[in-house]
């Protein structure tokens, strides 16, 4: 295809002019795009307030299409079930029978607990969530994982508070806005959640490989004690997350460590709850200074004998 | 007007046209308007928990600077970059600066190689989309990310081969942008 006449400006000195004053106004958005990105590499919080007033603006339209992915999800999945329904409902079988003995010792597990509990003196804590809400868009053509969530600080939301779905933690609040959030989801390269394996309480660290994995580092060096399928929580050590979060399980085995698939995958995880940051020493703390601490943290629940 | 009316919904599309002009808000501001729309759907049509999407915004950008050279000025990039930088994740600034050298980039090919048919379009698309995506890579890493390139590989894959129907997509809206439907009469 030959180039369209209209943009050779020929002898008219205006359309000269326009020409070159467009190339150097190309050139000058170039730089200030330079200078801006220099500003937030040095400082990356620099444009959170532009970026929560865009977030709470796009907010409808995340509530919107958050309901329609839902159902869309439904739909591919219900697909899919036929092709997968035989192996599947063997697979389950054999599951259920297993969780039917799991279920049991947990039951054993739980009214041990409350004894001890009840031997030590320690209320049974609520762990209350500070708002349940939507997932409403996450930055999916990017190599940062972001996920924006349709509450701000108008309803409690506050930065770091760890966001999970039923299913175990999605990642926690990086910057909050008046009726928006933005969520570091744990898959994120940035993201360091410290984890313990469910079985035996093994310490390690999971962060997050931006690809919907996350490695697993151990503390202990030394012989690989991982096997496919052990299931990571959090460790609640340093704060932040409560523990016994579920986060991820194992795939693959590494030489020092453990490649790891996230638990909540936020894709089929609709609904999120935000709780108040985990602190262990946060209770007593807030009993003596002042009675408006932490919503979470300093209520004690006496609905559980 | 007159009592006497043409049967609806008539294939008659000239009837259509007489009297008629784009508008004009239409006739300019589409183009930014579906550059800014593909900004966001990605974020809204799935909570990834890995980069699966294709970056919209640029490829619908660089769609319709092939299209029609000319309708989006040199400094399109800034704000649309600005927009895009809002919701993308990556850090602000980020596609400001890729969009603006992609605006100047396509410019200076443009003057370089006038003749062109798909393959050469698609071809430079790929090697524009290919640059941005690292690029991208390169800059969130550079704030704090450490995501490794095995990462993009699938994003690159699908970008480059959505973009031809991105540029149709581009086309159809091309041809709606200028639907004379304003009455002038």
């Amino acid at each position: 295809m030959a180039p369209s006449a209209n943009r050779r400006s020929g002898h008219s000195r205006r359309a000269q002019y326009s020409t070159f004053f467009g190339y150097i106004a190309g050139v000058a958005g170039a730089l200030v795009g330079a200078i801006v990105l220099s500003v937030s590499i040095f400082d990356p919080a620099a444009f959170a307030a532009l970026r929560g007033v865009a977030s709470d603006a796009s907010l409808p339209a995340g509530r919107a299409t958050a309901s329609g992915r839902a159902s869309g999800q439904d739909l591919f999945t219900t697909i899919g079930g036929y092709f997968a329904a035989g192996s599947q409902n063997a697979t389950l079988r054999r599951e259920l029978a297993e969780a039917k003995v799991r279920l049991v010792e947990a039951e054993a597990l739980r009214t041990e607990n409350l004894r001890l509990k009840a031997l030590l003196g320690l209320a049974q804590e609520d762990p209350r969530p500070v708002v349940v809400t939507r997932l409403t868009g996450s930055t999916a053509s990017s190599t940062r994982r972001f996920a924006t969530i349709a509450a701000g600080s108008a309803r409690g939301v506050a930065v770091g508070m760890p966001v999970r779905s039923p299913l175990g933690l999605v990642g926690r609040v990086l910057e909050v806005s008046a009726a928006s959030a933005r969520v570091l989801l744990i898959t994120d390269s940035e993201s360091v959640v410290p984890v313990r394996r469910a079985s035996d309480g093994l310490p390690g660290f999971a962060q997050g490989r931006s690809d919907g994995t996350l490695q697993i580092r151990l503390i202990n060096l030394g012989v690989n004690p991982l096997k496919p399928r052990d299931v990571f929580v959090t460790s609640g050590s340093g704060g932040l997350y409560r523990p016994g979060t579920a986060v991820a399980m194992v795939t693959k085995v590494t030489r020092d460590g453990a490649v790891a698939r996230m638990l909540s995958d936020p894709t089929a995880s609709e609904f999120v709850s935000v709780e108040a940051i985990w602190a262990q020493e946060a209770a007593p703390l807030a009993a003596s200074s002042e009675g408006a601490g932490e919503p979470g943290a300093t209520r004690t629940g006496t609905r559980r004998p | 007007m007159t009592s006497l009316r043409w049967p609806r919904g008539g294939s008659d599309q000239f009837r259509k046209r007489i009297n008629r002009a784009p508008s004009p808000f239409i006739a300019r501001g589409l183009p930014w308007l579906s550059i800014m729309l593909a900004s966001l759907v990605p974020g809204w049509l799935v909570i990834a928990s890995a980069p699966v999407m294709p970056p919209l915004g640029f490829l619908v950008l660089v769609a319709w600077r092939q299209l029609r050279p000319g309708l989006l000025p040199v400094w399109a990039g800034l704000p649309l970059g600005l927009f895009d930088d809002l919701y993308s994740g990556q850090p602000l600034g980020s596609a400001v600066l890729l969009w603006s050298l992609a605006m100047i980039v396509l410019e200076v090919i443009e003057a370089r190689f006038p003749w062109r048919n798909i393959i050469v379009e698609w071809l430079v698309a790929a090697a524009l989309i290919l640059a941005y995506i690292l690029l991208c890579l390169a800059i969130a890493n550079a704030v704090g990310g450490s995501s490794p390139i095995q990462v993009i590989v699938p994003q690159t894959i699908v970008a480059i081969l959505v973009y031809p129907l991105i540029a149709r997509m581009v086309g159809g809206l091309d041809r709606a942008r200028l639907i004379p439907f304003r009455d002038i009469g």
